[in-house]
């Protein structure tokens, strides 16, 4: 190499010492630790004394090292029986969720179907055209009466067109093949759907799940809309709403730490709140890392035109 | 077959009931594809289509108790209480802001971060770094904004940075001023969505062929001529997408962070469209105007997809519709 192959080169940045692969790992790192130091934060806080949580400026660690939080939340009943619903919502709304828009997605993508351009145009207007708010309230309070009932969290998600697309693309691009030489073999529908096509669309399946767990899992709304009034039928992300609404008074009211450690017990909201967060979210931080790899499927079939 | 069958059939019989009688034999035919698919065009019917009846009490005085018809009828009336309201007006002003915050910021950080990220070639340490920027996303929107109240309040590790940076000299209120609020919805969206954003544009660069790499480093092409004469242009096409579809959601200011973080005092920069629906439609009862509000959003909403899918026609690129 010439020497003033290298000086240009060297300009260029594609010298072999250069830097940028540091400087960009270190930006990197600086990313990480941007987007973990609050969720650690909030875990350490959730192991601390309520008292000390209040003078503030705890790190990474724990300063007064305590239980106490868990073993409050956990005294109050109401939180067995939050979990219960939430898992029990969870679960029976992505089987549901995901059967029935695996279902759909099948007819239309059968290109011989007489109703399947009726039938997809239908669902995607309804993508870009929304009642709004309070005409659903009205809807699902009034008419269909489902407020202060457990079906008011399964009933209206049943299904979400946006999945449908993504699902349907997909069955799209599996080969023709397939499905013909079950046809020639007198194969219906029904098994056609569920002995062929579903199996095969398994990593479609399992980011749909998911995009329908974590939104079940996660969803406050509908309770606070809804069932409010009714303390058997609250979740996890409820309990903890309200916990937000009693502790933003304080962080807010600028009182001084001797305020707030006269008109506290042992614990106090923050660390409560804190705990409740570790509980709610930790199933989910448990099973995300494992389905990563269908993430990348399922959003790029659905930024394809559907 | 079948179908050729019938279109020749049709150039010398009655064409229309043999269309017709067409239509029901194959439906029958197909009836398990009907059974998969027409409960489900029922649902959206009751649950997408119905409550678009709703919209005509935003003509009328509307009392619950009395029959839909029974209601008086008042023409725009509602409409024009709602633009002579400063409150409603704020609304609108504070969801268009947050709205183009989010969508630039949406936009410009995970795409730099899929850039940045493309450059590394260690795959186990570029796998860390998308499993963790990914955290985020899976936490419900009371979490984030738990989370945020501890960060940015007077004793928050906010707070402690920036005063031990001397760029304050005393806690700043984030929460409880009002200008701060759009900005901090665009950054806890950008902490909370960047990462997972990233990942259809990382998607989007390992599916350009190497060899464009190649040959633009024989060209004597840098790391950033690299990134912006093949990575970028490889991604343009996604992104011209996921920009129509975006715009297309624009009023979608988000509503679970505003309702939760905005606390009365910063109300007047907090308090979106949905917001305001929501408290006259449900706390005061007043379901005309609060109707009213909704087909405003929904209108400007379609306008402004359709005129994003128009452009992008114009400019030659996919659409949407």
């Amino acid at each position: 190499m010439t020497d003033r192959a290298l000086v240009r080169k060297k300009g260029n940045g594609l010298h072999r010492r250069s830097i940028f692969p540091y400087v960009n790992a270190a930006g990197m790192i600086l990313l990480m630790v941007f987007t973990l130091y609050p969720v650690l934060n909030t875990v350490a806080l959730s192991f601390n004394d309520g008292t000390d949580a209040l003078r503030g400026g705890i790190g990474l660690w724990p300063r007064v090292f305590s239980m106490k939080s868990y073993e409050t939340i956990f005294q109050d009943e109401i939180i067995y029986n939050a979990f219960f619903i939430t898992i029990s919502r969870t679960f029976i709304q992505t089987v549901l969720n995901v059967v029935l828009t695996s279902m759909l997605s099948f007819a239309l993508s059968r290109r011989e179907y007489v109703l399947r351009k009726f039938i997809t145009t239908a669902l995607v207007i309804t993508m870009y055209v929304n009642a709004g708010l309070i005409p659903n309230y009205l809807l699902i309070q009034r008419t269909l009466g489902l407020s202060k009932t457990f079906w008011v969290y399964i009933i209206p998600t049943l299904f979400s067109c946006f999945n449908m697309i993504v699902m349907r693309t997909y069955i799209i691009g599996l080969p023709d093949a397939l499905v013909e030489s079950a046809r020639i073999d007198g194969a219906g529908d029904f098994y056609l759907f569920w002995r062929i096509i579903f199996p095969l669309t398994l990593p479609v399946v399992a980011t749909i799940a998911l995009f329908v767990a974590v939104g079940a899992w996660n969803s406050w709304f509908d309770t606070h809309l809804y069932n409010a009034g009714k303390v058997r039928l609250h979740t996890l992300q409820y309990l903890l709403k309200m916990k937000l609404a009693t502790t933003t008074n304080s962080a807010n009211a600028a009182m001084t730490t001797a305020d707030a450690a006269a008109n506290t017990t042992l614990t106090t909201p923050v660390t409560i709140r804190a705990a409740i967060t570790v509980v709610s979210a930790a199933p989910i931080m448990a099973i995300y890392p494992f389905l990563q790899r269908y993430f990348v499927v399922g959003l790029s079939v659905g930024s394809i035109k559907g | 077959m079948r179908r050729a069958k019938a279109t020749t059939g049709r150039t010398h019989m009655n064409g229309a009931s043999l269309k017709k009688n067409f239509f029901w034999r194959t439906l029958w035919q197909q009836r398990q594809l009907a059974l998969m698919s027409v409960p489900m065009l029922l649902y959206i019917g009751l649950f997408n289509y119905f409550p678009l009846w709703g919209w005509i009490t935003a003509f009328m005085d509307y009392k619950p108790a009395l029959p839909l018809f029974q209601n008086e009828w008042v023409g725009l009336k509602n409409f024009q209480w709602l633009f002579s309201r400063p409150e409603f007006l704020r609304a609108v002003r504070n969801t268009f802001a947050m709205a183009g915050i989010n969508l630039v910021f949406g936009f410009v950080f995970p795409i730099l971060l899929a850039l940045f990220l493309h450059e590394i070639r260690t795959l186990r340490f570029k796998r860390t770094v998308q499993t963790v920027t990914y955290l985020p996303h899976f936490l419900s929107w009371v979490i984030v904004v738990g989370i945020a109240q501890t960060m940015l309040n007077s004793t928050g590790a906010v707070n402690q940075l920036l005063l031990s940076l001397r760029l304050i000299d005393r806690p700043v209120f984030f929460l409880g001023e009002g200008r701060y609020f759009w900005w901090l919805v665009g950054f806890i969206h950008v902490w909370k969505e960047c990462g997972w954003n990233s990942i259809i544009y990382l998607a989007a660069m390992s599916a350009i062929d190497p060899a464009l790499y190649e040959a633009a480093e024989m060209d004597g092409a840098g790391r950033f001529k690299k990134m912006r004469y093949i990575s970028l242009p490889g991604i343009r096409s996604t992104f011209m997408v996921l920009l129509i579809m975006n715009i297309g959601y624009l009023m979608e200011a988000g509503f679970e962070i505003q309702y939760l973080m905005g606390q009365n005092i910063v109300m007047d920069w907090s308090q979106t469209i949905d917001i305001f629906a929501l408290k006259y439609g449900i706390t005061k009862g007043q379901y005309s105007r609060a109707i009213a509000a909704g087909i405003f959003k929904s209108v400007v909403s379609i306008a402004l997809m359709t005129s994003a899918n128009f452009a992008a026609k114009r400019l030659g690129e996919d659409t949407l519709l």
